[in-house]
């Protein structure tokens, strides 16, 4: 029972930290943002790339070189969300949804084939390997790279309230996400908060992204598209728009999945997950903390 | 949705055609003349290999046909599209072949579990924003797969095999090659057919006025939320049909014939086609899937070209290659003479 609990709050940490990117770009310009999925799977191979060109450095120093990556791979994604939103989603503001919803499915598709022609379609093994003791907390099997990686990412999303409460660029991207042409009377450069909003949200996704490689060891150019999907379900669950609801829904999504793996068996895993995306969507739509949108006209 | 007043799906153009060439392809011999070529394809090549190029384009044609309903007319985004195929295959495949009957006759519970599968996706989301309605595709698709990779009865990772033919009786067995492709191109011509004749119907324009302009469309008394679920329900009967077509052409059907990358594949010809214009979807599947077979060379690369052309396309093109005229011959109450054509010049 606490090892689910457990299982659910680290892979709800995770979901967390994406469903925040999804959330946020969602609640200033109204996107979804397919690609977001796929900017985690570039965080992975961007710390691939890292940790490799530097050779054998990392083995002996893991945890400080894991930081540093991370921190770069965070510079490269964000710079490649600023770039995606520049080209692809800025001219098409204004325009229909249907466009832009298509042009994030093609912005994802090239960035999964693109990775999968530089990188290759096989699946690559992570340099690193976040090893550490195990130990039991109230019978569970808590290991220590778990408990880096959740403060790593609890800190990150501390990090992003405070900027997102206390800063007047936090204050423009909520009073942008409220009323976009209000804003832009009010004086807020309107096209420079929504860049930085893409770049702190591909940032944490690809931190997320790092993160994952160094804990499963694994990647591969398909991993961001189940997981951007769960994170969407995360951030439908939390009320999407809401940033503490991204949060929480990550954390929720993350204990119904472990506890759907528990009771149904592990392959109904993913399948459990949507079908709480469609029940979410069917009972409360503005999700646990969202509030009833009127859509204005 | 007041962002969308000056620049929306609907054709900039509106008029008769100007230029013989394009008189002739807005004509209807145009279709005539496809399916002639269609059906004059055999006698070009007809290897193996040829024929199951060209049928499985047939049924990419029908497929990007019940998709066009959906995204071209209805202006509704489904990721999942082909999980009604799986729907429809794996109905027909396991119907078919635990009572041993030809394919034909499971038709009837084809439709009704499309159907079903259609309302149990569309009835909660369509009432909700249309970017739900494409999130919950895209996890319906994934749901359906994994589900059939799952259960026992759809035979687990490995699928179902030697599902019975289409119909087979006496010597006339439709599972030759060349026979089967003669009634893929018959059934999908059908339905291309009357795909192209929902769009002109009164619930086609139903469909595109919800699509331009969902307040508007409410406004005059279109009941939004039927007439979105009406159009997810057609392409869900088109996807199921071609899952019947897919389980009689291959024999087999496996859950690594239903991932994203083809419902994608679909979608992609739908928009680069043009969205709702019925040519220019056929002409675009076509493309999407008789080009990776002449260009084997790149086949590495030809997703990621087709991703950029997406991106490409809306950028540059919103409403795809071919898009729809916005202009729809009047019928004069005397006769079919429609009186805002150019009158043919005597001499």
């Amino acid at each position: 029972m606490t090892q689910l609990i457990w299982d659910g709050l680290f892979v709800g940490s995770f979901y967390a930290l994406i469903a925040l990117g999804y959330s946020m770009v969602y609640g200033i310009i109204k996107l979804l943002n397919f690609a977001h999925g796929d900017i985690y799977m570039l965080g992975a191979f961007v710390g691939f790339a890292l940790l490799t060109s530097m050779g054998g450095i990392p083995a002996s120093l893991s945890l400080g070189a894991l930081l540093v990556v991370l921190l770069a791979s965070m510079l490269l994604t964000g710079t490649a969300g600023v770039v995606i939103e520049r080209l692809a989603y800025r001219p098409l503001r204004g325009s229909p949804r249907l466009a832009l919803l298509i042009t994030a499915v093609g912005v994802s598709f090239s960035l999964e084939y693109g990775v999968s022609a530089i990188a290759g379609p096989n699946p690559r093994a992570f340099p690193v390997r976040l090893e550490g003791g195990v130990f039991d907390v109230f019978g569970a099997r808590v290991s220590l790279p778990q408990i880096v990686l959740m403060l790593i990412a609890a800190g990150l999303m501390m990090a992003l309230n405070t900027y997102i409460q206390k800063t007047s660029t936090g204050r423009a991207m909520r009073s942008i996400a409220l009323d976009a042409t209000g804003s832009l009377l009010m004086g807020i450069n309107v096209n420079a908060v929504i860049t930085r909003t893409f770049f702190i949200g591909s940032a944490l996704a690809g931190a997320a992204g790092v993160m994952a490689g160094a804990y499963y060891g694994k990647i591969d150019f398909l991993m961001g598209f189940i997981i951007g999907l769960k994170a969407f379900t995360a951030a439908v669950i939390g009320g999407i728009g809401n940033i503490k609801g991204a949060m929480l829904g990550g954390l929720v999504l993350g204990f119904v999945e472990a506890f759907g793996a528990e009771w149904f068996g592990g392959q109904w895993r993913d399948v459990f997950a949507f079908a709480v995306l469609i029940l979410f969507l069917t009972l409360r739509p503005t999700g646990i903390l969202g509030q009833r949108v009127t859509e204005r006209m | 949705m007041s962002e969308n007043v000056d620049s929306t799906l609907a054709p900039r153009r509106i008029g008769p055609p100007r230029s013989r060439l394009s008189r002739f392809f807005e004509s209807r011999l145009l279709g005539w003349f496809a399916l002639a070529g269609a059906l004059l394809a055999p006698f070009v090549t007809a290897t193996p290999y040829a024929l199951n190029v060209m049928t499985t384009a047939a049924i990419f044609v029908l497929l990007a046909s019940g998709l066009n309903i959906v995204v071209g007319y209805c202006g509704l985004l489904d990721l999942g599209y082909i999980a009604f195929m799986a729907v429809g295959a794996y109905t027909a495949g396991i119907i078919s072949k635990s009572f041993d009957l030809p394919l034909i006759f499971t038709i009837p519970a084809v439709l009704v579990m499309t159907i079903l599968a259609g309302l149990i996706i569309g009835a909660p989301t369509l009432r909700l924003r249309s970017d739900y309605l494409a999130i919950v595709t895209l996890g319906f698709g994934e749901i359906t797969r994994i589900t059939a990779n799952n259960l026992d009865i759809t035979g687990g990772p490995s699928g179902i095999f030697g599902i019975p033919g289409l119909l087979k009786f006496g010597d006339f067995d439709v599972e030759q090659p060349a026979v089967l492709y003669y009634v893929t191109v018959l059934v999908v011509a059908a339905f291309v057919l009357a795909s192209a004749r929902l769009g002109k119907s009164r619930l086609g324009r139903a469909w595109r006025f919800v699509r331009e302009d969902e307040d508007a469309a409410e406004a005059m008394g279109i009941h939004t939320y039927k007439v979105k679920l009406l159009a997810y329900i057609f392409g869900a009967i088109w996807g199921g049909l071609g899952g019947v077509l897919f389980a009689a052409h291959l024999s087999a059907v496996s859950p690594q014939s239903f991932i994203f990358l083809q419902s994608a594949l679909v979608l992609m010809a739908v928009v680069l086609g043009g969205m709702g214009n019925m040519r220019g979807v056929v002409i675009g599947a076509l493309v999407i899937s008789l080009l990776p077979e002449l260009l084997r060379e790149f086949a590495s690369h030809r997703y990621l070209a087709f991703g950029l052309l997406l991106v490409i396309v809306m950028l540059f093109r919103p409403q795809g290659f071919w898009p729809a005229r916005g202009y729809e011959p009047e019928q004069a109450s005397d006769g079919t003479v429609d009186p805002a054509l150019p009158k043919k010049k005597r001499r």
